[in-house]
């Protein structure tokens, strides 16, 4: 049945494997998951929204809005399926996506192959002109040279083309003036600026940020077209937005306009659906932890806003290696990834110990547990061994788990070569990739300049909450929180998301020597740019504002976030961004340096709709009410921390009372995933169906 | 449970190595000098009581992975019971340290419940020292700036201010050296505190058990890999250019049981220039290479060093004598590589790669106001040339090796210093040829904005020497320094660019691995249309692919 007093919005998630849906009606949830179709991805997403609303008894046309987000560009770049893309560069500089950064990012392997660069050699032309570091035009552009490459250009038929010069951040003439020339004489032709899309120093970031651009630019505004006229054909009419990298929504057009922008963007609602949660719950201090079949991802949640940076590296070649992939310089919602998830396969290395990632048994094979053929040993295998996954009852008892597989292919590879029982291997997989997670977050907390144990984790993904509490134990953690619907994280996420952009310019500048006027300008041109972005939207209600520069003592390299109070500089303010400088590098670092000077590297502006202030909820929690608990079967289940298995709860999630706590261990099973709750917690669930774990004090246990 | 397989033992392993890890990190985020917050050259790790090192951070320099390792001995050795909690000792002695007086190397003791259960030690490389700067040009070590001894620099907590005020009134740039100084101590403190709380955590007293653990399996697998090299002698020699002499490089590498002895006799004598390197640092590198190709995933520590052995007449270039100038050290150390590589390819010829431009052109620019009173800057810019092709790959472009350090992007060096970066850009024709090729060299042009003139410290290799091609692959391009004007300039010394001219610099590239007419000729094509190889270079070298 469907009514016209009813608010529909749904969320849309292409990712490499599913497409997953979130429609929300009325504050109810309604999700769907199917297969990714390569061929025509747009085809899963109105197949699924249809049925979703066909369930939910919503009509197409009373959906209200969509946000979506991809996979799509990021997977364009991994395998390089791209448009016929040409780089006109400044003379002298026509290789400088490929000479990267002429550092090899791992040390000790001689036979390393460097990524390919996104455009090769004989694509990149080069022409005269030449911009200073303040923006001047020490030589200007050859114009004749320029219609030379413009002949070559549609000559060899390039379907899009990439711009990027030498300080183009600072003065953007040239870049402007060959686009001009350039959609003169091929007005069809796709072209993108460095200028426009990541103004930032650095240029072989920046190169390389447009070059992505370019390349996937055509294929992603064809794709943007056929899913806007796809959903219009059958019916839904409503708004369609985007969901870009730093969480927040873009219109269709900004998006195939710049696409760049849309990296990353479904890791990114899982962040946003965290934040949610931790808004909800008044939580300041939120790690949010993600699992799923190859990866994990971690993202800190301060003041319920995700983390964000400048940069990020997409398509790493080399285990996750830090360097092995190509650097994007936009805003994006910062998350550390690493080789660590439940296919994650266990190997034993030259110094006779466990080493567990980065290659995974992806989904085919799959982890030996699942009897499709593989034999080498995955987390998952030993999650089984240890009493975690539960043979009979997996993914909703849909398939059965061999136990046997999983026994053997432990046995093959661990304890053949080493010695000890299965147990023993079992918990050594488990131990060494929950120590591989804890040990990425501490680093980034590092990173970050925050201590982890006064924060809460929020843990999502199909196996997150397998791992979860044994690494709050790890860190220090003492709160856990464990969504519903963990599987489809990001679709929900999107709902929640703001409609957002963050501008970042670059000048440099020392604080001694502070050019206002410039400052000035730029910041005016940045609050152009930022509001056009979120005009296009149509969205026309109150926005926040957040002014931040980059900053560091001059001479060093790494820049720390400082907020600005106004747009708009003048003398006073200069004062307060050394203040503000100060107190930052000291909170930090432990201390200030005197008699140094600060500089300014880059502008950071961002406006969004304001999150509406919630009165935080408080986690409810009862003494535990033993008639409550309908399903009492118990389980022997291996605890990490004491090194035994210890009887085990086994309750349903949708059975359990809601705010009487019950203490560890125990496991809570849901067809997507288990949680455990080790001894030493409680679980409790709440009323909006998380699932609130907490590390009881420490007492005669 | 049981512990045959010591799983906690590895977890806190890997514990360790994260919270060196950290403290390198630290001194990373909030280093002044180019070198270490853009390229890694710093070094930091933990050591047990006795001064062993257990764990070292994984960093972008090479020629630390042993000179540190050796340091906190002569601390413990000078300065033993008198160490009290709160004390930061220092040094930057060639022979004692790093093998020049550019690093700064500070040691904080770690006490727990009253008893010293081991050392933190990191290691910087700093802006100035004083002196004639950063250069091959000295003479004796004296003329290369400020030599501090193993003393206190915070006694008890207190900072030893006589120390600091020294050294801000003999070096340039006095607020970043004295920055840099304090970010070691903080990094040392970053990783104390971390290991304290590491062993709250595990409930252990100190780490000799773990240490012994880490050692013991260290140890096990590196002669593992050892005792699979086939037992001899393995020689080679390597010409070079040197300062003002021709020098060669030769070694001897000993191979039999588990062990692995690199004996430099027959290497030219020391230099009467600052390239000499002290053994510490040649050791440094030797290992390194070494470990490369035969060890190349077990982590540094005292005992997977310990089966690697070094030894050199006490005259050689390669094991210089106080008071040698030992400035630019680096030159010949990364050069070491190469050296002990060749020798190792007649012992396991499928892993070495060809000879590589190798040492690092690291350019060291001063501007200075050609009239008026306007400010002078310091310009360190690091470049690579090409890599040695591979067995089965070709070279890397301009890609450093033995070194891992990174260059910095040209716009944020033209917004620090008065000069315009014309060109950067790969060297075609400059890789060796080959059924592997080897790796570009690349071109650099650069002059002094108005109203500046710049001088730089030349520190270049492989100008008269080429890397050589190895199994039939031709040598790489050599080097070139020189102005648009067509005059040659030297390659190694101070030099100024005159005003309006432009320095152009042409790196070399790297040698080849097997014959040219092995290359198939698709790949030869592709060389050709990217523009690697100009056509008439492949018509030359590969007349079987037309």
């Amino acid at each position: 049945m469907t009514t016209n007093t009813r608010s529909a919005r749904a969320g849309a998630d292409i990712g490499g494997t599913f497409t997953d849906i979130a429609l929300e009606v009325d504050g109810q949830l309604h999700s769907a998951k199917t297969l990714t179709q390569y061929a025509a991805p747009e085809q899963a997403v109105v197949d699924g929204l249809l049925r979703t609303l066909d369930q939910a008894g919503v009509a197409p046309d009373q959906l209200e809005s969509l946000v979506h987000g991809t996979t799509l560009a990021t997977n364009a770049l991994i395998e390089r399926r791209g448009a016929h893309t040409a780089f006109i560069t400044t003379e002298g500089f026509r290789d400088v996506i490929e000479m990267r950064t002429e550092s090899r990012f791992e040390q000790y392997d001689l036979n390393i192959v460097l990524p390919t660069p996104l455009i090769a050699r004989q694509h990149r032309y080069t022409v005269g002109g030449r911009m200073s570091a303040e923006g001047q035009e020490l030589i200007p552009l050859d114009d004749a040279a320029l219609e030379a490459i413009i002949d070559a250009i549609e000559a060899k038929a390039y379907v899009s083309v990439a711009i990027g010069l030498m300080h183009s951040y600072r003065n953007a003439a040239h870049e402007r003036r060959i686009r001009d020339r350039l959609q003169a004489r091929l007005p069809h032709l796709s072209v993108s600026l460095s200028s426009e899309v990541s103004p930032q120093i650095r240029e072989y970031e920046r190169f390389n940020t447009v070059c992505a651009n370019a390349f996937v630019k055509p294929l992603m505004s064809s794709y943007l077209g056929r899913l806007a006229s796809g959903l219009e054909a059958r019916g839904i009419t409503c708004p369609v937005y985007l969901m870009h990298s730093g969480g927040g929504l873009m219109s269709l057009a900004s998006a195939a306009e710049f696409p760049v922008r849309l990296l990353e963007s479904g890791p990114a609602g899982g962040a946003i659906y965290a934040a949610d949660i931790a808004a909800r719950y008044g939580l300041d201090r939120v790690l949010s932890y993600d699992m799923g079949g190859t990866t994990a991802k971690i993202c800190l949640i301060q003041d319920q806003r995700p983390q964000t940076a400048r940069t990020f590296e997409v398509a790493r070649t080399y285990r996750f290696k830090k360097g092995s992939g190509m650097p994007i310089s936009i805003p994006v919602i910062e998350m550390v990834e690493i080789g660590a998830g439940g296919g994650s396969l266990a190997h034993v290395d030259d110094l006779h110990q466990i080493r567990v990632g980065p290659e995974s048994a992806g989904s085919e094979p799959g982890p030996a547990c699942y009897g499709r053929g593989g034999t080498a040993p995955a987390v998952t295998d030993a999650d089984l061994i240890l009493g975690r996954l539960d043979a009979e009852n997996f993914a909703g008892g849909s398939f059965r788990l061999h136990r046997q597989a999983a026994e053997d292919a432990l046995h093959r590879t661990i304890t053949a070569p080493l010695g000890g029982d299965l147990i023993e291997a079992a918990y050594g997989i488990v131990e060494v990739v929950d120590e591989n997670m804890a040990n990425a977050a501490r680093v980034h907390a590092v990173e970050s300049g925050r201590e982890l144990d006064q924060y809460t984790m929020i843990a999502y993904g199909g196996a997150a909450p397998l791992h979860a509490a044994r690494i709050c134990e790890k860190l220090g953690i003492d709160r856990l929180v464990v969504p519903p619907g963990a599987g489809v994280g990001s679709a929900i996420g999107f709902l929640r998301a703001p409609f957002g952009y963050e501008s970042l310019r670059s000048a440099v500048m020392q604080l001694a020597t502070f050019d206002l006027a410039t400052v000035n300008d730029l910041l005016a041109d940045m609050s152009r740019e930022v509001s056009t972005f979120i005009n296009e939207t149509g969205y026309r209600g109150e926005v926040e504002r957040e002014f931040k520069a980059y900053m560091r003592y001059a001479g060093q390299g790494w820049e720390i976030p400082v907020a600005v109070a106004r747009g708009e500089l003048d003398e006073r303010d200069v004062a307060d961004l050394h203040r503000g400088f100060v107190t930052a590098y000291a909170q930090i670092f432990g201390h200030a340096i005197d008699n140094l000077d600060a500089e300014v590297v880059s502008w950071s502006l961002s406006l969004r709709t304001p999150i509406a202030p919630v009165e935080p909820r408080q986690f409810g929690k009862a003494p535990p009410n033993e008639r409550n608990i309908e399903s009492r079967d118990m389980r022997a289940i291996f605890d990490a921390r004491h090194g035994q298995f210890r009887d085990s709860q086994v309750i349903e999630r949708r059975a359990m009372p809601v705010g009487n706590s019950i203490h560890g261990p125990a496991v809570i099973i849901e067809p997507e995933t288990s949680t455990i709750v080790p001894a030493g917690f409680d679980v409790t669930r709440q009323a909006d169906d998380c699932l609130f774990i907490e590390r009881l004090k420490e007492t005669a246990e | 449970m049981s512990t045959t397989l010591q799983v906690s033992q590895q977890i806190m392993w890997n514990r360790l190595i994260s919270v060196v890890e950290e403290q390198a990190l630290t001194l990373i985020r909030t280093a002044f000098c180019t070198s270490v917050r853009e390229a890694g050259d710093l070094s930091a790790g933990v050591f047990d009581a006795s001064g062993r090192m257990v764990a070292q951070a994984v960093t972008g320099t090479p020629g630390h992975v042993n000179t540190m390792a050796e340091t906190v001995f002569h601390f413990i050795d000078q300065f033993g019971d008198t160490m009290v909690p709160g004390d930061v000792f220092v040094t930057n002695d060639p022979w004692l340290a790093t093998g020049h007086l550019h690093d700064f190397t500070v040691v904080t003791p770690v006490f727990r419940e009253g008893r010293r259960i081991g050392f933190f030690a990191s290691t910087a490389h700093v802006v100035d020292i004083g002196g004639r700067g950063f250069g091959p040009d000295g003479r004796e070590l004296y003329e290369e700036g400020l030599l501090i001894p193993p003393l206190r620099m915070f006694k008890a907590g207190v900072v030893n201010q006589d120390l600091v005020d020294i050294l801000t009134n003999n070096v340039r740039e006095s607020d970043q050296v004295v920055g840099d100084f304090f970010s070691l101590s903080v990094c040392n403190d970053t990783g104390r505190k971390r290991l304290l709380e590491m062993l709250d955590e595990f409930s252990l007293p100190d780490i000799e058990e773990l240490a012994t653990f880490i050692f013991a399996h260290s140890e096990r697998a590196t002669r593992e890999k050892l005792a699979a090299l086939p037992a001899g002698e393995y020689r080679y020699r390597m010409p070079l250019d040197g300062y003002d002499a021709p020098v060669e490089l030769a070694v001897t590498l000993s191979c039999g049981g588990e062990t692995l002895n690199a004996d430099f006799t027959g290497t030219s004598a020391q230099s009467g220039f600052g390239i000499n390197v002290p053994l510490t640092y040649t050791k440094a590198y030797a290992c390194y290479g070494l470990k490369c190709a035969l060890a190349p995933s077990i982590p540094n520590n005292w005992a997977s060093l310990r089966p690697f052995t070094v030894s050199a007449p006490d005259d050689c270039i390669l094991n210089a004598q106080r008071p040698a100038p030992v400035a630019a050290r680096h030159v010949l150390g990364h050069l070491v590589p190469d050296l002990v590589l060749g020798a190792l390819r007649q012992a396991c010829p499928t892993l070495p790669p060809a000879e590589g431009a190798s040492a690092l052109w690291n350019l060291q620019i001063s501007a200075r106001p050609t009239h008026g009173t306007g400010v002078g800057r310091e310009i360190l810019m690091f470049n690579s040339g090409g890599s040695g092709a591979r067995p089965t790959l070709d070279g890397l472009n301009a890609t450093a090796f033995p070194s891992g350090v990174m260059t910095m992007p040209v716009e944020v060096t033209e917004s620090v210093g008065p000069l315009v970066i014309w060109r950067k850009e790969l060297r075609p024709d400059s890789g060796g040829a080959g059924r592997q090729r080897g790796g570009l060299g690349q071109t650099i042009e650069l002059s002094a904005r108005e109203g500046y003139a710049l001088t730089f410290n030349a520190m270049f290799e492989r100008v008269e020497h080429p890397a050589r091609g190895h199994n039939g692959g031709r040598n790489g391009g050599i080097g070139v320094v020189a102005l648009d004007d067509g005059t040659r300039l030297r390659a190694k010394g101070r030099q100024a660019i005159p005003t309006g001219r432009r320095l152009i610099l042409h790196l070399p590239g790297g040698g080849g691995y097997g014959a040219p007419q092995d290359r198939p000729a698709a790949s030869v094509a592709r060389d050709v249309e990217a523009g690697y190889v100009s056509e008439l270079e492949a018509r030359t070298s590969y007349p079987h692919a037309f």
